[in-house]
């Protein structure tokens, strides 16, 4: 469906986008995570058109699109703000671009009110677009997006402006509707929940490059690098040296997986892989803040040297804020990555 | 396309106003086929020229400080609060604005002058004064400031306001910090239309100045139409021009430094009833500006126009309807003066708003990202040149233009030097600029992510331009249309130059009829401008009528 | 395809707003096309039946003498109106060679030598010459000008205002400059006026070039006032006009015409028994317009025969009741409206135009240095 070849972006000296190769099969959600200024939505922009990129191509259903103008090219966005036209309904707004396909009148009601229907707003053709909640927006923006079948739907931070509850809703909602039309669908986020919800394939960009791709459990388990792996939220990132099953750290020995690549690297250690026990044993820390998540208490270490540890603790266990504590670590839940340079 | 969109009105001003404006100035730098460049040292060095060129732009610079101060708070008035009569009263402030100055004179004196309003009141007499000038451009030019920083103040979202006041800003602080800003562009608009008007003054100027008080325009008008002295008005012709010119450049750099994208809401939501004592006396306050500053001097054009020989009555309108009855002035009856007018205003805001529009479209239109860059910037270039070129016409004289018709549309395919045609294109000349100046502010704080959200959806360029822009700036279109209309309704400069049949506008007519002896005659002057005065305010107030439906398909 | 598109929408754009104005257009053509003096589309047919007449604004005719020209020449006038009387000149001068019509009308005796200098007519002269009166006929040598009608400017006074005071008004220069009339009179400015030009040239006729300048200053003296055009003079500053009656004035002597005491009496309603203004014949320039053919006239037939036709005793009898002048033909005889109401002004004040051509400017400047600033 999508094709980036080495698709490369500059603003001045800097490049927003860095010889990007990506592709989107059919009927696949890819979702293009990380964090502001990475080039991401840049990324969205190039593929619509609506910027041109420096070098490089990009490829839809094999075509070249150099030189293809937006409003030719067949595709959906949704804007990170919606940009809903503040002059026209509801209606109005998710019938435009069937207009501009010269749909029928007739054809462009039917379609209007089945997408509505679609999105849960049924019969709201005629409301202000001033009037509605930012759910509501959401909804019509999507309408909107889909309502002239796009080859292919982009949707720049869909759910950024959301309230939490309203957005892991929504990302279920999304995902079995787009399952449900077989929609392909290209969403760039900087919420790795909202990603590893919606995506069946997550890309992570860095500075205008793309620094993992995999399906979100790939890449949730095994990060490529320590940037993925802060980005997707793991804080306990040190530097490291393996040697055998173990790696040295400024938190003392660590054990690694069997097999793990030998010499100097980045070791990731996953919250749920710090074991706290009495303080004789393993790393001496103190207990920082802790934080209610739900089926767990997320707990900030701070040894006696090394950096400042998190842990996943069951409710139950989970000691007082200044207790005293000894910390060894599960190689199952630690992960080997490239050194940092 | 840019470049596409701007052939009309590049066109259009080569042909109607650059060529025949370098023609007459340079008839008049040209002796013998050579450059007299040495005549701008002798004629600036003269005296009496200085004199007229500091007079010039002290007043100029007075009349527009003063306008702004007194008609900011009717902008914000009229933006802002919702009032009984309130779409009335707007259209009645533009009036002023279509008089010719003869009648406008006339009513000013009876303010100001003696046995008039202040005279009663306080024993103050301010004709012949400088005060009389200043404060007769303030009523020219109220409605100016009223409708190019009310339309977007209208538009603009109060809840940023109330977002700083939260914040801990005083009321005033908030408005100087969040409004004041967002408003700068519209403000720099008007207060830069403003001082090219005063500066340009003509009419004013010599009625309530008398012969001691004379501007740029005035001295031009003097060696081209009386003396015929056309290197001395060529000089300050350029003189004109260069200052002009410059007033443009500070203008085009400010708006620059200070445009943003800013939210714009329906009017119709942000304006309320005022509510406590300091709104109410605000009000108040603008209302009575308007009242006295205003009002007054049209309801003494009223009243003389009704003032006949044995008491109250409309006589003088009734003498305006036939031949007969008006004497033998006209050819024919006055009131055919109307219709002439209304169709010559029509035809001149038709050509404006196609000039204008395109022209504003053009500056505003996304500038496609080329791969080449070298082309970008002389483009980006050409454009703001044209943008300041839009200008030009407020600044050069009705003479200059008219006289430089004639020695360059004396040529097949364009003889036009006798046609009608002419009447209207010089007009239109003086429209332009206003439908560009309303509509480049609101135009340019579209934010560009809805034309590029109709593009996504298969909008080209121009139709989201057109589904998009249009309707978000119609209101601005409008305004533009009624100023474009208005403007030529009064138009008398460029009018009286060209020579056309014998089928007079109104101010044509009502100069006229002042320029004859006789109660009849006067009586008939002040009938045919109370008539002019209503037909402008009705024209206003139909187009204030003509709101955007909120669906906005067309 | 983008491009194409493009252009088409913007053509369709232009198309719409062309047609609008088309339409507008033949609007104002229904409006005008009773309009007798237009023979536009006789032109078309045979460019030669209609003779164009360039004038200033203040040109005025009759619409049944235009057509007894038309039945008995066959001739339409075309008559085109462009400015005041110096300005309608001036274009004239600027479109030498090319100009707009056949013939223009309006050029008076204070603009004479600038129009003849610049060789704008061709000589012709015109049928019944023999009947003008010899001092209107200034370019008699050549008959490149053709002497149309005179009028003389002169001091109006408000009778009501001397007959309240119990004061004679005055009859001479000398008079205006006498204590008793002290803030009464109010002139126009003689660089941008036409009247107050007059006036000036008036005072330098009967002072000489070295004593018209001490006149001045003692008229500055006794308090004479300068606006800027004749109507505001009179209209707004004179007490004897209806719109000063209205503004409350307070001068009740203003350089006017002889003409315009006739003017208030045909223009009030009831018509009075006698004129409200009166004219002080001791204090008037006279003005001569004449007509010419243009040179490089498209009709010079046609303009001929429209110049026999402006010294004809039927335009002649009617001009005075359109523009307010006298005729220049002995036969003319004035309309009564003149006879019971106007003035007979015996000897006007004159300058000859070559002076005037030379020493214009610089007359008008010392009198502005002396009576405005």
């Amino acid at each position: 469906m999508l094709t980036l070849e080495s698709a490369t972006v500059l603003f001045g000296k800097r490049s927003a986008l860095d010889a990007v190769d990506l592709k989107v099969a059919d009927h696949e959600i890819v979702c293009v995570l990380g964090p502001s200024g990475s080039g991401k939505s840049t990324l969205l922009r190039v593929v619509a058109g609506l910027h041109p990129p420096d070098g490089g191509r990009v490829l839809l259903d094999g075509a070249d699109q150099t030189g293809v103008p937006v409003h030719r090219r067949g595709l959906g966005l949704m804007f990170q703000d919606h940009q809903l036209f503040p002059h026209r309904d509801v209606g109005a707004n998710v019938a435009f671009g069937l207009r501009m396909h010269g749909v029928t009148r007739g054809d462009q009601d039917r379609r209007v009110a089945e997408l509505l229907e679609l999105v849960g707003l049924p019969g709201a053709e005629r409301r202000a677009v001033a009037a509605l909640s930012g759910g509501e927006q959401q909804r019509v923006a999507l309408a909107r997006a889909l309502a002239p079948r796009p080859k292919l739907l982009m949707l720049d931070e869909p759910l950024g402006q959301l309230d939490r509850s309203l957005r892991e809703r929504l990302v279920v909602e999304l995902r079995t509707l787009f399952a449900r039309l077989g929609t392909t669908v290209l969403a760039v986020t900087h919420d790795q929940g909202e990603a590893f919800a919606l995506a069946d394939r997550v890309v992570v960009m860095r500075d205008g490059r793309i620094a993992q791709a995999g399906t979100p459990l790939e890449v949730w388990q095994r990060p490529a690098s320590a940037f993925v792996a802060r980005f997707l939220g793991f804080d306990n990132v040190v530097d490291a040296t393996v040697t055998g099953a173990a790696a040295g750290t400024a938190w003392g020995k660590v054990p690694v997986p069997d097999g793990s690549p030998q010499g100097p690297c980045a070791l990731l250690v996953r919250p749920a892989g710090v074991r706290l026990g009495s303080p004789e044993a393993g790393l001496r820390c103190t207990v920082g803040a802790r934080t209610f998540r739900g089926n767990h208490v997320a707990v900030t270490l701070h040894p006696e040297s090394g950096p400042v540890l998190e842990a996943e603790c069951p409710l139950r266990d989970t000691p007082q804020e200044g207790a005293h504590v000894g910390v060894t670590f599960d190689a199952s839940e630690t992960v080997v990555l490239p050194a940092v340079f | 396309m840019r470049l596409g969109l701007m052939a009309v009105p590049v066109a259009f001003f080569a042909v109607f106003f650059a060529h025949p404006v370098v023609a007459i100035v340079g008839r008049g730098l040209k002796a013998d086929g050579a450059w007299q460049f040495g005549r701008i040292g002798e004629v600036l060095t003269r005296p009496d020229i200085l004199d007229v060129l500091w007079f010039t732009t002290w007043q100029a610079l007075a009349s527009t400080a003063l306008t702004l101060v007194i008609a900011l708070p009717g902008a914000y008035v009229f933006a802002r609060f919702d009032f009984p009569g309130k779409q009335v009263l707007r259209a009645v402030v533009t009036v002023p604005f279509v008089l010719p100055t003869v009648v406008v004179g006339t009513a000013f004196l009876a303010l100001l002058g003696r046995g008039g309003f202040l005279d009663e009141l306080a024993g103050l007499r301010l004709d012949t004064t400088v005060w009389a000038i200043l404060l007769a451009h303030v009523f020219f030019n109220y409605a100016v400031v009223v409708r190019t920083v009310g339309g977007l103040w209208s538009q603009l979202d109060p809840r940023q306001e109330e977002a700083a006041r939260v914040l801990g800003a005083g009321r005033f602080a908030a408005w100087r910090r969040v409004t004041l800003p967002a408003l700068a562009p519209a403000v720099a608009a008007a207060g830069l239309m403003v001082f090219l008007f005063t500066f340009t003054s003509f009419g004013v100027v010599q009625i309530l100045g008398g012969p001691a008080y004379s501007t740029l325009e005035v001295e031009i008008y003097r060696q081209t139409a009386q003396l015929l002295d056309l290197p001395t008005a060529a000089v300050l012709t350029l003189v004109q021009f260069a200052a002009v010119g410059a007033i443009l450049a500070v203008h085009a750099w400010t708006v620059r430094r200070r445009e943003t994208a800013l939210k714009l809401v329906d009017p119709a939501q942000t304006s309320r009833r005022p509510r406590g004592t300091g709104q109410w006396t605000l009000l108040g306050g603008v209302l009575l500006t308007v009242l006295v500053l205003i009002l007054l001097p049209l309801g003494v054009l009223v009243e003389r126009s009704l003032d006949a020989p044995g008491g109250y009555g409309f006589g003088y309108y009734r003498a305006l309807q036939s031949v007969e009855a008006s004497g033998s002035t006209f050819l024919v009856a006055p009131l055919e003066a109307i219709g002439n007018s209304l169709q010559y205003a029509l035809v001149a805001t038709a050509i404006a708003l196609l000039v204008g529009g395109l022209a504003a479209a053009a500056l505003t239109l996304p500038q496609p990202r080329t791969d080449s860059a070298g082309g970008t910037p002389l483009a980006e270039r050409l454009v703001r040149g044209f943008d300041a070129l839009l200008m030009l016409p407020l600044g050069v004289s009705a003479v200059t233009v008219g006289f430089g018709f004639l020695i360059t549309l004396d040529k097949p395919p364009l003889d036009l030097r006798t046609s009608w045609i002419l009447v209207p294109l010089a007009q239109a000349l003086v429209g332009v600029p206003f439908v560009v100046r309303t509509m480049l502010p609101v135009l340019r704080a579209v934010d560009g992510r809805l034309r590029e959200a109709a593009a996504v959806l298969g909008a080209s360029p121009l139709r989201a331009w057109r589904e998009v822009d249009l309707p978000l700036v119609r209101r601005a279109v409008l305004v533009a249309a009624g100023f474009a209309f208005a403007v030529s309704l009064g138009e008398f400069g460029a009018t009286v130059f060209i020579a056309r049949p014998d089928n007079p506008t109104l101010p044509v007519a009502v100069a006229r009829l002042l320029g004859r002896s006789g109660e009849l005659n006067y009586g008939q002057a002040m009938a045919l401008s109370t008539i002019l005065m209503l037909v402008c305010a009705v024209s206003l107030l139909l187009l204030e009528r003509i709101r955007p439906d909120r669906s906005g398909e067309f | 395809m983008s491009t194409t598109r493009t252009t088409r929408g913007t053509k369709q754009l232009a198309a719409t707003a062309v047609a609008a104005a088309l339409g507008v257009t033949a609007l104002a053509g229904c409006g005008s096309s009773d309009d007798s003096a237009s023979g536009s589309g006789d032109t078309k047919g045979s460019g030669s039946k209609t003779v164009t007449l360039v004038s200033h604004d203040s040109f005025n005719a009759s619409k049944d003498v235009l057509k007894a020209f038309t039945q008995e020449t066959g001739y339409t006038v075309k008559v085109l109106k462009s400015g005041d009387a110096g300005a309608a000149l001036n274009q004239e001068i600027l479109t030498k060679g090319s100009p707009r019509g056949d013939v223009f009308f309006g050029v008076d005796n204070t603009l004479l030598s600038r129009a003849l200098d610049n060789g704008l007519f061709t000589p012709y002269e015109a049928k019944g010459i023999d009947r003008v009166a010899a001092d209107s006929q200034l370019d008699a040598a050549k008959h490149r000008v053709t002497p149309i009608d005179t009028g003389d400017i002169c001091i109006n006074y408000d009778k009501k205002y001397f007959a309240d005071k119990k004061l004679a008004p005055p009859k001479t220069f000398d008079d205006l400059a006498k204590p008793a009339y002290k803030n009464l009179l109010v002139t126009e400015n003689a660089a941008t006026s036409s009247p107050g030009l007059g006036f000036l040239l008036g005072t330098v006729a009967t002072y000489g070039e070295s004593g018209y300048q001490d006149y001045w200053k003692k008229l500055k003296n006794n308090g004479v006032k300068v606006v800027d055009g004749w109507e505001q003079a009179y209209n707004e500053e004179f007490s004897g006009s209806a719109g000063g009656k209205k503004a409350k004035a307070d001068r009740p002597l203003v350089v006017s015409y002889a003409s315009s005491p006739p003017v208030e009496v045909l223009y009030a309603k009831p018509q009075p028994s006698e004129a409200p203004t009166g004219v002080a014949t001791g204090t008037c320039f006279r003005q001569i317009e004449f007509a010419g053919l243009l040179d490089g006239a498209k009709n010079a037939a046609g303009g001929k025969a429209l110049l026999d036709f402006l010294i004809s005793k039927k335009f002649q009898e009617d001009m005075p009741l359109n523009m307010f002048v006298n005729p220049v033909t002995k036969d003319a005889k004035l309309p009564e409206l003149f006879t019971e109401f106007g003035a007979t002004v015996d000897r006007p004040a004159t300058v000859a135009p070559g002076a005037i051509a030379k020493n214009r400017e610089q007359w008008v400047q010392s009198w502005s240095s002396l009576v405005v600033k």
